[in-house]
Formats: C-alpha cells, structure tokens, sequence
C-alpha cells in the first residue's frame, strides 16, 4: 500500500520482565512456550516479536485477554515502558534513539494517551484536568481557555467545566480522559481499553460517540480492548494477541471470514456476523449494468442471455439512475419505445458499501431485485442479492471470492 | 555461671568521645545552626505574637481557624485562648506556641524533601527506615543532654529535640503519600510529557497532601508532647510552668499550664486536620 502514509510502525518489538531480558531472546528459537519460559527462568515475556504498520487516520484495535500484553504494547509506544527490543518508528522517526528531551516533547505534542480508569486529577476540576497537556507544554491565557473549551465541546461536556472529577460518573469522567487527550491536538491517540470500566449500555454509547467523534477528527488510533466485539465494532483493523504474539491482523470481516488459526475462530465462534460483516463482502457484479441511452430491445436480449429479471440503469457520467424489470422493459418496447432511459424505474434501494448485513436485510424485499451498493458519488459498486446476503451472515467458512474484492476497493 | 560475662564494651564510653569531638572540632556548625533557629523564633515569638495585642492574636487564628475549618473550631479558638489569658497564662502559652511553630517549620523543612527523596528512591528509604525508628524510639532524655552540649540552655536545643522527634512523622507521611498516588495518574502524568519536577508538584505532591498535612498534625502534636520535657534544659513557656508546679507541689498551678498545652493542642488539630481534608476533596 504505498501511496499510504504509515503513521506507527512496529518491527520485531519485544518486552521482557525479569533479570535478563535478552538471554530470553537469544534463546527464544527453542520454542518454548510463554508459561515454560515463565517457570524456568523466571521472566514474563509479555509483548513477543511484534510486528506490524499502522495507517494515518487508521483506528487500529489491539485485541486479547487479560494479560496478553495489550498494555505492556502500547505503552511501548509512548516509552512509558522501554521495549527489551525491536523497533518503533513514528512518521519514520525511530523513537528508541530519542534522549529523555525528545521524548518529553513526542508526548507533549504527538501521542495522547486515554487509561482504563481514567487517569484523572481529582484535586482538579473538569476542566483544569482537561488543561493538563497543555499546562505540562507550557500553554497559559486565552488559547488555552480556547482549545480546553473546544475539546470539552467534542466530548459533549459543555457545562460541567466547573464540575469536580469524583461528582462525574464514569462515563462523565472517562470523556474528561478524552477531551484532556484531545485537547493537545497530537495525531496519534493511544487508548488503553478506555470503555472497559463501564457499565455495558454506557460503553456502546461511548462507543457511538467516539465513532461519531471520528468523522469530525481525524487521528490515528491505537485502540486496546478485551472485547471481541468492541474490536470488531471500532476498527478498521484488528489485531488478536496472544501470550504476547500478534496471531492475526486484518480487518473485522477478515478475522470474521477468515480466522488465522483455532484460536482466533474460538474466537469469532459467536459473533453475530450480521453485525461484522458488510454489504461490500458480499456484493457481485451486476449482471445487467447499460448506459440509459442504449436500445431497449439489446437490454432484454442481455437480461434474458444473463438469465435476470433486472437491468441497472446508469446515466451519461456513469451515476446509477434507477433500474428496469424484465417485464417493464417488454412492455414499454410493445408501447414502441425504444431507449432504456423509457423504461427506467427512479425508485430503487440503496445502501453503502459498510453498511452491515443486518442492516441490508430490511433492504432487500423483493426477491428478484437485489439491493444497489453505491459509493459517495452514486456509482454502482455492486449488488447485493437475498440469497448472497443470507450465505453471507451464515457461513462460517467464508466468502473468500467477496472478501477479496472488498479489499482491494479498501 | 549465671552471670553475663563482663565483656566492657565501650560504647558509652565512645559516644562520650564522640560527643566531646563533635562539641570541640564543629563548633561553628553549631553556632550556625543555634542563629538559624534563634533568630526566627525570637523574632515569631517577641516581634509577632507578644508584639501584638492579645485581641489581634485571637482574632487572626479565629480567622484562620475559620477559613480552614469551619466556624465551630474558629469559635474553639476564640473561647479557648480567652480562658488562657484569664488564666493568666498568655505569656508562656505564645512562648510555647513560639517553640512550636519554629519546630515544626524546621521539621516540615527537613522532613517533606527527606520523604520526597525516600518516596523516589527504594534504596533510601530502606536507609533512613531503622534511623528514623532510632529517633522515635530513643528515650528524649538521652537527646536533651548532647542538644545542651552543642547549642547551649534555652529555646534552641529545645526546638533541636523537639524537631527529633518530630520529623519522622514528617518523612514518614510524605513518602506514603507520594507512594499511594494511584500509578495510573503518575502514568497519565508522564504521557503527557511531565518533567520529574512537574510530575511531583503538580501531581504527587497536590495528591499526597492529606497524608502529608497529617504528618504536619502529628509533628504539632510531637512537638507539644516535648513541651514540658524541654522546660528541664531551660526553655520557656507553659512547660516550665508546669514543671514549677510539680518542683513546688502547686498542684493548681500546673494545671493551669497543663490545661493551657491541651487547648492549643486540639486548636492546632482540628485546624490542620481539616487543612488535611481539604485537599482529599478538593
Ligand atoms: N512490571 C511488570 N513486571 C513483571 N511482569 C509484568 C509487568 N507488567 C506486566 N507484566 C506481565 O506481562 C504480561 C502482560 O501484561 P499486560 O498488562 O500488558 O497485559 P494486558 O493484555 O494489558 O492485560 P489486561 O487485560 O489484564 O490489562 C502479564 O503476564 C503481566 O503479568
Ligand atoms: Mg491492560
């Protein structure tokens, strides 16, 4: 993917605790495993050979279970722990050469940082904690006032500027986390598993607005969770760890389609892949796509050559303009007109192509005449049928053939 | 057999040497230390609080004792130090509140860096530990009498004592203070690029402030516990007057100084206790 920007990059990161972190690696060929190394020698190998590229504007979700070394990872990143070894490049700048100096000024302008509980200053009000980067970077008078208030608006805490940290409840609070990240304006948000203290329905409300929030800022995020869900939800891509091994990283639909391994399909076992999987892996190739100028009676040669009964329809810029029926057609070519344009259907559903199955489903009515998934500018990606839509939120075993063509039109 | 057998071991013996080296060669040290102490306290005791009519007096610690705790313990204040001078007591009582407030300004000076250090450092601590239960734990009599040695009779050596035993209390509270903060704000901290100074002053140190103004309370009231110890090597103030009492058997008059100490006590707790408070809610 060369004409994207790599904002984190990681390469062959190791974090080690113990006496002598890297005799465990020199010796790390023999195979043993976490727990065996744990037992013999006494040391924790929590982040293991890491390897991996983050995008700009990437959010990029590090999923596993407690103590799979999530933390310990992206704490690497900001060097609130020294990786035992490998490297970590940020915009290509390697941060593992930086002096303590360099480092200060990397987390004061370009990595903000988001913690489980919070991490808040309750001597501090709401908005003097949302200061905080910006005091630590030597910000004062009106343009701070200005950025802690807009970075209050983001999180929706217009209001509670005065308020003290312990009257907020969590999910009040874990938005003073954010908006005191976001208000140093760095690029990259290290957020480590920010939702998981939360009461469930409270979480997926912070997971709506930080979705939301997305649209309007854009950064780059590392995005820890435990929760399989969570990842799949907020992602662009997943990484699963284990034991400290990254053991797959793709996007939801592909650890969804395609598990790498047993663990990973444990896994993705019940996920509801209604919800995962979007319209994009699902959709073909129209089997009938004419110009509106073309003669009618051609069209019908094609519907009944394709063996369909619907012909999409696109105008002179190649927008999608609507659709005909088999039976429309043949009635308007008897009525002697003789353009596809004459027979065309105005009214047709459509959605996106991340619109997940689930919400599809509803789409899809008729069954002779699939849905039409466009782009931003109306052109016809592709279509999404009943019988593909059902394969779709079924099959365990993946859909290699529609999971390769919606990555290449990532 | 049964008795131990006579080994003279010359400790006392060694620490007599010590203490008659330390008088002979470090003269100056000590004279530099018996100004450093000297001057503040004479001046807090005669400049401020008996240059100052007693009705100023009062009402200044009515107001703080307000502004910091409520009105309850301002009207403590108010009804308290009254029935002092009623008694007739006003002299030794601001003599004493003189020594005290030097001691513990010397001990919050001394003590709160001490336990910053043993707060960032594991190895010092485990050095200062056994040093400061030493200090605690050694009868003050052993003290009084190399304090007389190296700084004369008088108020001095008895702020020097007095700061012995109450500076541990002021390491003590603050390393714990710091070391409670919860790990997640010291870490929120440094991720957004805190210096080690800005760190300690505008997150451990804010943080651990109730623990340490409870190391200030428990200073003040050390302090107060010496009082009457301090009168036997010359110092002024409500001390001596109880110590007069008992040389005189004037049981009244000891009581009136005995009582006098406990009504600037509880003033001086309630008033940092709610100092101390303050910052958990804040
Ligand atoms: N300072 C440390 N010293 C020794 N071992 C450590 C240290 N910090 C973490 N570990 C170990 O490293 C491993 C990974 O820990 P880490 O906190 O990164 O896991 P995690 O995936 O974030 O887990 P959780 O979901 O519980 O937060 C664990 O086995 C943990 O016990
Ligand atoms: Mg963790």
């Amino acid at each position: 993917m060369p004409e994207e920007n790599i904002s984190i990059s990681c390469q062959n990161v190791w974090k080690i605790f113990g006496p002598d972190p890297q005799s465990i690696i020199a010796n790390s060929g023999n195979g043993s495993t976490k727990q065996e190394i744990l037992e013999q020698t006494g040391h924790v190998i929590a982040v293991k050979d890491v390897s991996f590229d983050i995008k700009e504007d990437e959010i990029f979700v590090v999923m596993g279970l407690s103590g799979s070394g999530k933390s310990t990872l992206v704490r690497c990143i900001n060097r609130l722990i020294e990786p035992t070894a490998g490297k970590i490049f940020l915009e290509g700048e390697d941060l593992s050469l930086m002096n303590e100096k360099q480092l200060r000024e990397l987390r004061r302008h370009k990595l903000s940082m988001v913690f489980q509980y919070f991490g808040l200053l309750p001597h501090r009000s709401v908005q003097d904690n949302v200061a905080f980067g910006l005091e630590i970077r030597g910000e004062h008078g009106k343009e701070k006032d200005e950025k802690v208030a807009q970075a209050l608006e983001q999180v929706g805490l217009k209001g509670w500027e005065k308020s003290r940290i312990n009257e907020l409840s969590g999910g009040m609070q874990q938005r003073v986390g954010l908006a005191r990240a976001l208000a140093v304006g760095a690029e990259v948000l290290l957020m480590d598993e920010p939702f998981s203290a939360l009461d469930p329905l409270i979480r997926r409300q912070m997971q709506d607005e930080f979705i939301n929030l997305r649209g309007t800022v854009k950064k780059t995020v590392v995005f820890i969770t435990h929760d399989l869900m969570e990842a799949l939800k907020l992602g662009d891509r997943v990484a699963i760890m284990k034991d400290g091994e990254i053991v797959q990283i793709g996007t939801p639909q592909e650890i969804v389609n395609e598990p790498a391994d047993e663990y990973v399909s444990e896994f993705v076992k019940d996920v509801p892949r209604g919800q995962v999987i979007t319209a994009e892996s699902v959709m073909e190739e129209p089997p009938v796509l004419v110009n509106s100028e073309q003669n009618l009676a051609e069209v019908i040669e094609q519907m009944r050559t394709a063996g369909v009964d619907v012909a999409f329809i696109t105008d002179a810029f190649g927008r999608l303009r609507g659709l005909t029926t088999l039976e429309n057609a043949e009635t308007a070519l008897q009525n002697g007109l003789s353009r596809v344009r004459d027979a065309v259907q105005n009214e047709f559903l459509s959605a996106s192509p991340d619109t997940p199955l689930d919400q599809c489903l509803p789409l899809v009515t008729d069954d002779d005449i699939p849905l039409a998934i466009l782009d931003e500018r109306s052109h016809l990606l592709g279509v999404v049928t009943r019988a593909a839509l059902v394969q779709g939120m079924q099959s365990t075993d993946g859909n290699g053939n529609g999971n390769k063509n919606g990555n290449k039109s990532q | 057999m049964w008795d131990f057998p006579e080994l003279n071991f010359p400790i006392g013996e060694w620490v007599n040497r010590a203490v008659a080296w330390l008088t002979d060669n470090l003269e100056a040290f000590f004279d530099v230390i018996t100004t450093a102490i000297r001057e503040p306290l004479v001046w807090i005791k005669n400049d401020v609080l008996l240059w100052l009519p007693w009705w100023v007096v009062i009402i200044i610690v009515a107001a703080i004792a307000w502004k910091i705790a409520n009105w309850k313990v301002a009207l403590l204040a108010v009804l308290g130090l009254f029935f002092i001078g009623a008694m007739g007591r006003w002299d030794d009582t601001m003599t004493t509140i003189a020594i005290m407030v030097t001691s513990v300004i010397v001990s919050v000076i001394i003590g709160v860096p001490l336990g910053i250090i043993s707060a960032k450092s594991d190895r010092f601590e485990a050095f200062q530990r056994p040093i400061l239960d030493m200090m605690q734990t050694m009868p003050a009599f052993v003290y009084l009498v190399p304090a007389v040695f190296f700084f004369g009779l008088g108020l001095v050596p008895a702020v020097v004592a007095t700061c012995i035993y109450a500076i541990p209390p002021a390491i003590r509270l603050t390393n714990l203070g710091i070391r409670q903060v919860s790990p997640e704000v010291v870490e929120a901290g440094r991720s957004f690029g805190t210096t080690g100074m800005q760190l300690l002053l505008k997150i451990q140190l804010p943080l651990a402030l109730p623990n340490i103004m409870a190391g200030v309370n428990q200073t003040i009231m050390m302090a107060l516990a010496m009082v009457v110890l301090c009168s036997m090597i010359g110092a002024a103030g409500l001390g001596l007057e109880v110590l007069r009492g008992m040389n005189n058997l004037d049981v009244g008059r000891g009581f009136e100084a005995g009582i006098s100490i406990v009504i600037v006590a509880i003033i001086l707790d309630r008033i940092t206790a709610a100092l101390g408070k303050k910052g958990t809610t804040a």
